[in-house]
């Protein structure tokens, strides 16, 4: 992935308006956060392949990282600490890492569902 | 019956940090070793460090790290095929039954999988319960033996002293050279103990631990018939 262009990812989201798309979107500290300290828990949840359409969909820069908000009929999807993006396959994908490279959120946008398949 | 271990864990990597020493130990005396595993891990956290994956590019990747881990290794491979963080919301008996079917075929002498609710990750206490149910369908002649790994720090407190301890600290290097095979996921971790601060320190002396010593409980199905 690459950091962040703000200019390219507004073009693409604008694109998605009033489109049927798939959305990936997920937050994580890790399924070890509690072993390695004791005082987390672990924290996570995943949303995959939810298919929304939004009338409104921004992404606004707060220092080095970013928000999302995908205004749709009757709700929002929202995520922050986004750092880096990629084309994918005709998808967006937009995430946030830690120091190390590990993914803390990830927000990810295709007209067609994401694979779900083992791969073969 | 001809000597066949096979390990059942959740993820791409659990077998070189939970077993490798044992599986090269394994080898070394010719004894085939199979590796059923469970997911791709495709939900994992790990990218790479630098990143050089990303969410749906992750699963191919992990899957070429494990089919290099296990050439390292000279082991088979088998994959389940269920999904990252979800094993634990299947039908537990399915699971068994699925596992079941491929111990039918492997006819393995001996089993390790993990030792619920002691292995830590919700995966790998799903999956080990599943395989201590399949390797219960058999009746006591036809069982394989069962050894199960804890990693949880109070599993001691529970179930005392593990059954088996194989010091793997002779064939260290060879065992980190099969973890490294995992480049996704083991990169981040030897970068922070490669540093010269106290911190990378300690924790290169916790891994050599932690990954020092291979622990096993056998299980016993005839005091859960009691």
């Amino acid at each position: 992935m690459k950091p962040i262009d703000l200019e390219r990812v507004q073009q693409i989201l604008t694109n998605s308006i009033g489109k049927d798309v798939y959305v990936h979107l997920e937050t994580t500290n890790g399924a070890y956060a509690s072993h390695f300290n004791n005082e987390a828990v672990n924290v996570g949840a995943y949303i995959r392949n939810a298919r929304i359409s939004f009338s409104q969909a921004k992404i606004v820069q707060d220092d080095a990282s970013f928000r999302v908000g995908l205004k749709m009929d009757f709700g929002w999807v929202y995520a922050e600490g986004l750092s880096d993006f990629e084309e994918f396959n005709g998808a967006l994908l937009l995430a946030g890492h830690d120091a190390e490279g590990r993914v803390m959120v990830s927000l990810q946008i295709s007209d067609q569902p994401f694979a779900q398949e083992i791969v073969k | 019956m001809e000597e066949h271990v096979v390990i059942i864990y959740a993820h791409p990597d659990d077998e070189c940090f939970g077993t490798a020493g044992t599986i090269i130990e394994y080898r070394e005396k010719g004894i085939p070793v199979t590796y059923v595993c469970g997911t791709l891990g495709e939900m994992g956290r790990n990218m790479g460090s630098p990143t050089f994956a990303n969410r749906e590019t992750l699963p191919t990747l992990r899957k070429k790290e494990l089919e290099d881990a296990c050439e390292y290794l000279d082991i088979d491979l088998r994959l389940l095929g269920y999904r990252d963080k979800t094993i634990e919301f299947e039908d537990r008996t399915e699971v068994a039954t699925h596992i079941k079917e491929i111990l039918d075929e492997l006819k393995p002498t001996l089993v390790i999988t993990h030792y619920p609710p002691y292995a830590v990750h919700p995966d790998h206490n799903a999956l080990g319960a599943a395989v201590i149910e399949a390797v219960g369908m058999y009746d006591a002649a036809s069982r394989p033996e069962l050894w199960a790994t804890a990693i949880s720090h109070n599993f001691e407190e529970y179930l005392g002293a593990p059954h088996i301890i194989h010091d793997v600290s002779p064939i260290f290097d060879q065992k980190l050279e099969a973890i490294m095979q995992h480049t996704s996921q083991a990169q981040g971790m030897l970068e922070r103990m490669s540093g010269t601060s106290q911190d990378s320190i300690e924790l290169r002396k916790t891994w050599e631990k932690r990954l020092g010593k291979e622990q096993f409980f056998i299980w016993n199905y005839e005091d859960e018939a009691n």
